[in-house]
């Protein structure tokens, strides 16, 4: 691979693995949701990423060429080698924490998505066309509970409030750009996240504060994910993911 | 004494399932048809929903991608048809809470199979294939049931639950055809849900507490041996497919009856699960509970929500 293959080989394994960790977290919930229909719906929620993962990752090894797939790459890789973004692998905490998480990566995608459609790399320009109309629909959903959560009882606006200010330390890193990637948008293959940001503090303020709730502008905080420094949860979810695959490794499942 | 309007009523009703017209929730109905389908139905629902847990239990573990999705949407399928199924209950008059209530309390039962535990990727197989199995032989057969709503939602959860089999026998069938280590744990799965399997059809017709009625009512249709005898005869051939061997000793095709012969149950074991003495029945109902208990300021909030709501349109309205 020459450099701009490398680039963007890195690319697409990154934005697998923001999918992956996250579709990964939301199918914690089957079974442990507040009503029936919110285990169908995060689980829709979750199937919705992993499709989104196994697209990057087989475009990934496509690029690559060394007749890698895209289980080599989600399960036999240690977390130094993951690049999501932080934001994507934190614990699902409680329903409140997992919804305004949910509500601020939809705000990101719609957005995001919508300018990676125009990518010059038809291949990652159907990706995001396919992906963001899904993304539209996960922000119809996350919405209305962020508002019933934050405008239904003392606790539940407590509880939004609490993970409003976990969640604020991982925002900005959505906006972080690398030398590498930026390289990538010059070449109109990926998209300045940097540029998005504006947006997405306004919109987000203006949701939050039409149920009284302050949200400040997203600053760099916690950083490192694409860098492979994760918190201390990867780990411990790659080895339970990983765990068939890498106690009897070469198989066909 | 009945009043002239019941028995007319009665004798509506007697007609009805005489000719195999469906019952449907507005017609009248006897008292003791309405409980036995309510305990029926609320059951199956409730299997549906504990079921997420044995089989949720290898999501995050799913050796591939592919396979996490496929699982993640067959336990997704059954959550919905929890949910049908609780809905197609409520037309009974009966309320989803007063129906958790009961499987939290212990009132209502669940199918005793999901009190055995997922020990390894191949019990995500095994559960696909015959207890899915299993439960599409009961549930075709309930597909002609005469209560109208229950009778619905069987024929569309028949189709989802045919998926699912085929679902559970192809992890079963790329493990058979796998490593020696890999083939071993289809077969180590196999053996463990066999008999449970069997089980799920009840107990034998001469001992069944409920079958005589809903046989009269058509609320069942085919005797539990009957439906029994029907899954053990279209399983083995399935067996052999796979290349295990058979999980009972005495399985062998009886020439002269049509039909597999196989061992008896271990009856004991059936009514110490159904008990509450099985392997998870703790587990399942405590995690059941925990998660429902955990969910309750979400409930309360949104209620509170939908009040305020009703309070600003009321407020603007006057």
């Amino acid at each position: 691979m020459n450099q701009q293959q490398q680039n963007l080989f890195r690319f697409l394994v990154a934005l697998g693995d923001d999918s992956v960790v996250l579709s990964h977290r939301l199918s914690e919930w089957c079974s442990n949701g507040p009503y029936l229909e919110e285990d169908i719906a995060l689980g829709n929620v979750a199937l919705d990423y992993i499709g989104r993962a196994r697209m990057f990752y087989q475009y990934a090894c496509e690029v690559e060429g060394k007749g890698r797939t895209e289980d080599d790459i989600a399960y036999f890789r240690n977390e130094r080698e993951y690049t999501n973004l932080l934001i994507h692998e934190l614990p699902i905490n409680d329903f409140a924490f997992t919804m305004v998480r949910q509500f601020f990566v939809d705000v990101f995608y719609c957005e995001y998505l919508k300018q990676l459609m125009n990518s010059s790399d038809e291949t990652i320009a159907a990706i995001a066309a396919k992906a963001v109309k899904e993304s539209r629909y996960h922000l119809k959903r996350s919405e209305p509970w962020i508002r019933q959560l934050a405008e239904g009882t003392d606790e539940s606006l407590r509880r939004i409030k609490d993970a409003l200010l976990e969640l604020e330390n991982f925002v900005g890193e959505l906006f972080l750009m690398s030398d590498w990637e930026q390289s990538l948008v010059e070449q109109g293959i990926a998209v300045d996240r940097a540029k998005l940001q504006k947006d997405w503090d306004a919109y987000v303020q203006k949701f939050l504060g039409e149920s009284n709730v302050h949200f400040p502008d997203s600053q760099l905080q916690i950083r490192g994910g694409r860098e492979g420094i994760h918190t201390e949860h990867l780990g411990h979810m790659l080895s339970e993911m990983q765990y068939i695959q890498r106690t009897m490794p070469g198989l066909q499942w | 004494m009945q009043s002239v309007d019941s028995a007319a009523e009665q004798a509506e009703f007697d007609r009805k399932i005489a000719e195999e017209q469906k019952i449907e929730p507005t017609d009248w109905m006897p008292d003791d048809y309405r409980k036995n389908l309510i305990r029926q139905m609320s059951q199956h629902a409730h299997s549906e929903v504990i079921g997420m847990q044995p089989e949720g239990n290898w999501i995050t573990r799913a050796p591939t991608l592919r396979r996490k999705a496929v699982l993640l949407a067959k336990v997704q399928d059954e959550a919905g048809h929890g949910l049908y199924l609780y809905s197609a209950t409520e037309t009974l008059g009966i309320s989803r809470s007063e129906l958790i209530d009961a499987l939290q309390t212990g009132k209502a039962k669940y199918a005793s199979i999901f009190n055995y535990p997922t020990l390894s990727w191949a019990d995500v197989g095994a559960i696909g294939w015959l207890v899915d199995g299993a439960a599409i032989v009961n549930q075709i057969s309930l597909q002609r049931t005469s209560y109208g709503p229950y009778s619905r939602a069987m024929i569309r959860i028949c189709k989802e639950e045919s998926f699912h089999q085929r679902q559970g026998y192809e992890i079963m069938y790329a493990l058979a055809k796998g490593t020696p280590e890999q083939k071993q744990m289809a077969q180590d799965a196999m053996n463990r849900f066999w008999w449970p399997s069997l089980m799920m059809f009840g107990p034998h017709d001469s001992e069944s507490a409920h079958s005589g009625r809903s046989m009269k009512w058509k609320i069942k249709r085919q005797s539990n041996d009957d439906l029994r005898q029907k899954f053990i005869d279209q399983t083995v051939p399935q067996i052999e497919v796979l290349g295990l061997e058979m999980p009972d000793p005495e399985i062998k095709w009886n020439e002269e009856r049509g039909h597999y012969d196989s061992g008896e149950i271990n009856w004991e074991e059936f009514y110490q699960v159904i008990n509450g003495s099985g392997p998870c029945n703790h587990q399942r109902i405590k995690h059941h509970k925990a998660a429902h208990d955990n969910g309750e300021w979400v409930r309360e909030a949104v209620r509170a929500y939908r009040a305020k709501q009703n309070q600003k349109a009321a407020e603007s309205a006057a």
